[in-house]
Order: structure tokens, then C-alpha cells, then sequence
């Protein structure tokens, strides 16, 4: 794509090209006065055709039909597109009994109840920081593959790869391979080509349709949801997202597909930085390939370069460029460069790997004679593996110390504090407790820090006998508390400054588990 | 920058002529056409904005497009909404009786949050937001009250207001025993003397034992033998640490020559019962409730 100048330079105006006429402006070389260079020698009214005020400012979309590779990388990219369209279609239907209060879909994202249920983990709104950490170990895991192998993410993984590569199979299943594909482009619109067409988009537009429903099966109930979209009762959000996913399918994965990495992703700009001499990338052997041409029978190798120049290496690649034109931008590093050449190669009697996964190190070290070994640890990729278990080991740690219950506590500002009758002084405070439970919990709320004995404050809670038995919080619930600390006049006097640390106790009364939040109770100037 | 233009040898492209870092340079490529498409298609979508939805200013109004849409319009649904959604707390509220509100956690929430706004935007003003009080506006926090703290008597109280022209307000007017030449100045003196004395602050204790006497005569009717007050009349209590109107002396004396005599406006001319009842619990909860 756009990588050598023919490419670029189009000889053709918009309107010429339309017109589908020949790559030369008329040539109008008939008679006319003054029309002779010399005498008896006709002057030709013709320009260059990439004379510089004529070349467009535009670039053409070159359509690219990549042939379909045989070989490892082939085989290893379709393992990867199983596996990630399996997970993405089939995971909202899993199911995960929570029992009855709760969804029973293994993952959900529960916009409603502002949850996340990922298998036996709830995860709530304001807990979204696991999240945060997911994406954090997974950016960390990204830079270490692309520090050790390049654009192993766009090559494999990316979505925009995955659909591509499925949409681009579906062409071929309905028109056939690359030399057909062309054919077909270069045809009248007959009733085959409109057939082959239609088809082909139909089958997009199915799957478009499936990946977008499988979209919205992640935010409500995979089963009940379905059921409403074919009945029509289901949310409008769900059909309009049903649409926007659909129309992002269809036009990313079947009509923009390469321009999408080459022109709207950033992500490979980014890499550029990432990877470095020691990278094992998709290279073009040059010390070994050149200089190139074609062989013939019984022609020795000697003297000459194993690339035969057969362009396989051109016509199976999905972004349409030569790698033997060296590592460039556009490459999302699929290898299947390295299928068509090592096909080509066993062919030919030579041996494997012109192209392959290598460093310029050693691309470079070769040219010479010489070999360098693949260097894996290296202070980047050392930091990146130290840095990955690290925030694995601390996102653990923080999910495994994640308490059921969380507590807070609001000191009144308004007032900072209140007289009362007897000398006394009075704070209030409002303790919310949250119960992560599924099931009812009931809780005791105690202080310490303040006098003991017969000075004890008095904690008066708003709405609740001091008879109750407890705090009692509904599952999944959070229940805010008035409360009220009263000292005794002699209790404040022994107080010293005029504000005295305390910390409230709230005690789950099945487990007897705590929890403390710090505080301080406040009173006027001694 | 321009003289830096050139060639490019590996691709045939010419340079922007922006060079970085001594030979970082530039492709000066041509944008992709789908690109420029893109770039027309927004602009088609932007007329069709301006004909669908509010866009342009005029003089003195706008355009309002075609849907008539409206922010404010949309506000004010979910204004409605959210009353609507209100409705039935509203409703048992204004049926249940006031220590019924405080037993049901529901209601009591909802009247916790309602009284708070409704006492933000009508009696802050006086008691202050937190319901703090100052000099003159009692303290709606403590644990002492003139016309008394439990919820009927804090309801009527907001009903009715104190001193006012409501038929049915709290009334009681303390005499104004200098203004009105009840009592002579050093009668007024020595009763401030005894007054202060209730709560141990004489500082004259004669002149305290002469104010006892007229104490006896004057002020017990509604104060009480022993200076404790009385909920009936809106006679403070005098011998607690709360003091309406301030501790030293001459605020006293004050007192004692001008019968003070504070106002509060009757509220049921401008609050609906339910906004009274929700205060009500408002108030008692403010921790003095009794």
C-alpha cells in the first residue's frame, strides 16, 4: 500500500479516471500552425503524465486481495481467530449461579445495579480501580510481547485482524481465491458478479450483526436479551448499540480493514518505540535473498540470491506491501509473508526461511558472516517482567484484603460541636456501612479512645432503639447512620486540646470481623 | 525549513521539509480520498444537526430545529419524574403519624432528606444551616428547648410559629420589667446577680440573696421556684448552660428590662403538611429531640 511511487504518482485526473480512458492525456499531434518543434518536426501536445500540477492530492484505495497462505504462521492465526471469536461469542452465555438475589450470567457488566460480575468476583462501581489493574497488566503484557516479537498484537490478536482475516475468508469461500477476486473486480456487472457480491456482503453484514448482538449479551442477560430483541420488547439502547456495533463490523472488518491500521489506529505508531535492535520481527532475509531474480532449470544458486522473486511474499499479505522492501510502517507482522516464502523455498529446493522472525542485529551481523543470538533478557523486557508479576501480586493482594464491608465516617461541620444543659458536649457524625453480602448482616457500632468508666460518652443512633439488637444492613445495601457521641461535662473538661482522637468499631455480629475508621470529637476552646 | 524539501531515494516521496533531531524527516503523502469523504460526510451531518436541533443564534431567540428538542424541556420531565417517584413516600408520609415516620427506616430517610432541603431554604436563615442558632435564634442541636422537644411540640411550634399572628402560636410575653418601670434599676441589678447565681456565676452573692426576693415576687410564676423554667409558656430555663440571649450580665439585665420576647412566623401558610411533618422529624433528629 502506497509504499513505491507509482503507487502514488496517478497520472489520472478524477474526472479521467471515471471515464475509464488510457493513462495519457489526447494526443493531439495533428498540423495546426506553429505546431512544428523544428522544421518538418511535429511538436506533440501532450504533458508528462506525473507532471507535478497534475498528480493528485488524494490517494486511490488500491483494493487488496490477499491469496490465501499455507504453512505454521496460517495455521497458528487461525488457532488465535478460534479462540478469541470462541471466547467473545460464547462467554455471555456461561452461566455462574450466584443464587437468587443475583444474575446468574458468569460475566456481566450490570450498568443498572453498577456491577461487574466476572465469575465468582462482584466488582462494584467505585471499586472500578480492578479494572484499571486489568488493563494495566494487560498494556504491561503487550509491551513485553512487542519489546520481544514486535507487532505480535496486531499480527494475531488485534479485533480489526481477527474480523479482517474472517471477512477476507468469507470472500473467498464466496468468490474464490486472490486471481479470482481480481477477476471478478475487473468484470461487467454481470448476474454472477452481483450474486458473488451481494453474498459476500450479505455474510458480512450477518456477522456484523452476531458480533454486535454478542456485544450487547456482556450488559444484560444473554438469554432474556435475545428472547427481546426477536420479540422487539428489548431496551432501545440495545438496538441501537446492536446497530453501532453491526455498522462498526461491517464497515472496519469488511470495506476499511488495512486502512484502519495504516490511517486511524495509533497503536503502531506507539510500538515503533517499543521494539527495538533486538526484536525478533518479520524480516526479509536480504544477505540471503539477494540479489534476486528468476531461476531457471538447472541454473546454479551460486552467485546469486535465493529469492526467485515469484512475489508470493506481495500477493498473501493483508496490508498489500512488500517486506522485502525492509520493516515499514504499514506491516502488522502476521507472518504469513513467512508461509508463502517457506512454501515457495521447499519448492525450490532451498532451504526455509528467507523470511522469518529476526533481530537487526543479526540481520546486520549477517551481512558480514557472522550470527547473533536472540537476546530475550534485556533492561526493557527485564523491567517489563519484573513489572508484571509485580502489579499481579499487588492487585491479588488488594483482592484478597477486599473487605465485605465498608465503612465510612462523616464528622458534622455544622456545628463543629453542641453545648448541651448539663455542661456536657455533644458531636454528630454520619457513619454509612455498605454490606457487600448477599445475605442480611447485622452489625454493632462501639468507640474507643474516648474515657472509660463512668464518663463513658453516651452513642445515641438516630432510628434505632438502644435496645435493638444490631445494625441490621440488607445484602447489597448501604445504610447511612445519624450518630451522636455525648461526654459528660467532667468527661470534656479532662479532654485534652480541643479535639481528642477516636476510632468507631463496627462489628459484623456473625463473624465478629471489624472494621475501624478513625476520627475525633471535637469541643469549644478550654 | 522550506530548502530542506527534498526527495526521498527509498520510497520517492517528497518531504515536508520539517526536519527533527538532526535527519528525523517527513513524508509528505497524499491523504487517503475515503479520508476527504469523511471529512464531507461530517459537514452533511452538521446541516443536518443545524435543521434537526437548536444551532444558531438570533437576535433574540434561536433556531430551535425541526425536532424541538429542548435541554430544559428534558430537565424539567425528569423534574417530574423524580416528583412522581416521590409521590408515594409523600403520600405516607402525610398519612403516618410522626413517630410512625422515625420507627419505618424508609420513611424516616426520606423524611431526614426532605426535611434537610426544606430547612435549607427556609430556616437556615435564622438557625443557621447546620441549625446552630445564634444570639436571639435558639440552637436546634441541643438538648434544651423553650417550648419543648418532642415531636408534637417541635411540630406545632413550626405549625403555628412563636408570637406570631397565627391564631393558634406559642404566646408568652415576659414583662418588660425596665422599659415599663417594673422594677427599679438596682431591683433589676441584684435579680441579674440571683439569676446568675442558679447556675453558680454570682460574683455578688448580697446582692444575689436581695434579687432572690424579687425573684420570689416577680419572676417564678413562669420561671419556676427554682428558676427551671416552663414548656407551657416558653419560660427558659435559667439554671442549665444554655443561654438564648447570652451569659454575662448585662445581656441578662437586657433581658430583664426589655422581656425580649423573640418571633418565629407560622409556617403552615406557606409549607404543606407534608414538608411540616418531614422538618418535624427533621428537627427532632438534629439530636435534642426528646
Amino acid at each position: 500500500m502506497a509504499t513505491s511511487p507509482d503507487t502514488y504518482i496517478t497520472p489520472r485526473t478524477a474526472s479521467e479516471s471515471a471515464a475509464g480512458s488510457p493513462a495519457q492525456a489526447p494526443d493531439e499531434a495533428a498540423g495546426g500552425p506553429g505546431r512544428e518543434a523544428a522544421p518538418g518536426v511535429a511538436r506533440h501536445d501532450v504533458r508528462a503524465v506525473n507532471a507535478k500540477d497534475q498528480r493528485s492530492l488524494y490517494a486511490d484505495r488500491i483494493a487488496i486481495h490477499p491469496k490465501r497462505a499455507h504453512g505454521t504462521f496460517r495455521n497458528l492465526k487461525w488457532l488465535v481467530m478460534g479462540l478469541t471469536l470462541g471466547v467473545y461469542y460464547i462467554t455471555p452465555w456461561l452461566r455462574w449461579d450466584r443464587g437468587p438475589a443475583l444474575p446468574d450470567q458468569a460475566v456481566l457488566i450490570d450498568f443498572e445495579h453498577q456491577r461487574l460480575f466476572f465469575g465468582p468476583m462482584e466488582i462494584w462501581a467505585q471499586e472500578f480501580y480492578y479494572v484499571t489493574g486489568l488493563l494495566i497488566l494487560a498494556s504491561l503484557a503487550l509491551f513485553l510481547v512487542t519489546a520481544l516479537a514486535g507487532r505480535v498484537w496486531c499480527g494475531y490478536a488485534c479485533p480489526q485482524t481477527v474480523w479482517t482475516d474472517l471477512f477476507v475468508m468469507v470472500e473467498r469461500f464466496v468468490q474464490g481465491d486472490r486471481n479470482a477476486r481480481l477477476r471478478l473486480q475487473k468484470s461487467p456487472w454481470t448476474a454472477d458478479k452481483i450474486w458473488k457480491l451481494g453474498a459476500t456482503h450479505a455474510i458480512w453484514l450477518l456477522i456484523a450483526l452476531v458480533t454486535g448482538g454478542a456485544f450487547i449479551f456482556y450488559f444484560r442477560d444473554a438469554p432474556t436479551l435475545a428472547q427481546e430483541l426477536f420479540n422487539g420488547t428489548a431496551p432501545y439502547v440495545a438496538y441501537l448499540f446492536l446497530g453501532v456495533f453491526t455498522f462498526t463490523t461491517y464497515t472496519l472488518g469488511g470495506l476499511a480493514r488495512e486502512q484502519v491500521c495504516i490511517y486511524m489506529c495509533p497503536w503502531p505508531r506507539i510500538q515503533g518505540a517499543m521494539y527495538d535492535d533486538h526484536s525478533l520481527l518479520v524480516s526479509y532475509r536480504a544477505y540471503r535473498g539477494e540479489p534476486r531474480g528468476a531461476h531457471k532449470k538447472d541454473e546454479t544458486w551460486e552467485g546469486r540470491g535465493d529469492c526467485i522473486d515469484c512475489k508470493q511474499c506481495v500477493v498473501v499479505c493483508p496490508v498489500g506491501i512488500d517486506i522485502r522492501d525492509g520493516p515499514q510502517l504499514e506491516c502488522i507482522q502476521c507472518a504469513l509473508c513467512i508461509d508463502a516464502c517457506n512454501e515457495i523455498m521447499d519448492k525450490i529446493g532451498r532451504p526455509r526461511n528467507l523470511i522469518a522472525y529476526d533481530t537487526f542485529h543479526n540481520l546486520k551481523a549477517a551481512e558480514t558472516g557472522g550470527s547473533v543470538p536472540v537476546k530475550i533478557f534485556r533492561p526493557r523486557t527485564i523491567l517489563y517482567m519484573v513489572l508484571l508479576p509485580a502489579v499481579l501480586a499487588l492487585m491479588t493482594y488488594g483482592w484478597v484484603n477486599r473487605s465485605e464491608l465498608q465503612v465510612n465516617v462523616l464528622r458534622d461541620r455544622n456545628p463543629l460541636f453542641v453545648r448541651l444543659s448539663d455542661g456536657g458536649i455533644r458531636n454528630g457524625y454520619t457513619v454509612k456501612i455498605l454490606n457487600k453480602r448477599h445475605d442480611t448482616r447485622t452489625y454493632k457500632l462501639s468507640i474507643e479512645g474516648l474515657p472509660d468508666g463512668a464518663a463513658k460518652p453516651r452513642i445515641d443512633i438516630v432510628g434505632l432503639e438502644s435496645a435493638a439488637p444490631g445494625i441490621a444492613v440488607a445484602p447489597d445495601n448501604l445504610r447511612a447512620l445519624r450518630v451522636y457521641l455525648s461526654l459528660p461535662a467532667a468527661a470534656v473538661s479532662s479532654l485534652e486540646g480541643e479535639a481528642a482522637d477516636l476510632t468507631f468499631v463496627v462489628t459484623d455480629t456473625a463473624d465478629g470481623s471489624q472494621t475501624r475508621r478513625n476520627t475525633n470529637f471535637r469541643r469549644p476552646q478550654p | 525549513m522550506a530548502d530542506k524539501k527534498r526527495i526521498d531515494e527509498v520510497t520517492g516521496f517528497e518531504t515536508t521539509g520539517h526536519v527533527w533531531d538532526d535527519d528525523l524527516e517527513e513524508l509528505n503523502k497524499p491523504l487517503p480520498k475515503w479520508w476527504l469523504y469523511v471529512l464531507y460526510a461530517s459537514i452533511i451531518w452538521a446541516i443536518g444537526y443545524w435543521v434537526l436541533y437548536p444551532a444558531w443564534p438570533l437576535a433574540s431567540d434561536y433556531t430551535r430545529g425541526y425536532l424541538g428538542y429542548s435541554q430544559r424541556a428534558v430537565v424539567m420531565e425528569q423534574v417530574a419524574a423524580g416528583k412522581a417517584a416521590q409521590a408515594q413516600f409523600r403520600d405516607a408520609i402525610g398519612k403516618a403519624e410522626l413517630a410512625e415516620i422515625q420507627n419505618k427506616p424508609d420513611l424516616l430517610n426520606f423524611a431526614l432528606a426532605g426535611g434537610k432541603a426544606a430547612f435549607g431554604d427556609n430556616c437556615a436563615p435564622c438557625h443557621g444551616r447546620g441549625a446552630e442558632g445564634s444570639m436571639g435564634y435558639p440552637n436546634l442541636n441541643d438538648d434544651d428547648w423553650i417550648w419543648g422537644g418532642d415531636l408534637a411540640a417541635i411540630e406545632r411550634t413550626i405549625r403555628h410559629g412563636i408570637r406570631s399572628a397565627d391564631a393558634d402560636t406559642r404566646a408568652g410575653d415576659m414583662p418588660k420589667f425596665g422599659t415599663d418601670k417594673l422594677l427599679e434599676p438596682a431591683q433589676i441589678d441584684d435579680v441579674a446577680e440571683h439569676v446568675l447565681s442558679l447556675s453558680g456565676k454570682a460574683s455578688d452573692q448580697e446582692a444575689a440573696i436581695r434579687g432572690a426576693a424579687v425573684f420570689a415576687e416577680n419572676c417564678t410564676a413562669c420561671h419556676g421556684e427554682t428558676g427551671k423554667g416552663n414548656l407551657e409558656l416558653g419560660a427558659p430555663n435559667l439554671i442549665d448552660g444554655i443561654w438564648l440571649y447570652g451569659t454575662d450580665k448585662t445581656d441578662i439585665v437586657t433581658s430583664i428590662e426589655t422581656g425580649r420576647g423573640g418571633v418565629m412566623p407560622p409556617w403552615h401558610t406557606r409549607l404543606d403538611d407534608v414538608t411540616i411533618k418531614q422538618l418535624a422529624v427533621y428537627v427532632h433528629a438534629l439530636g435534642g429531640g426528646q
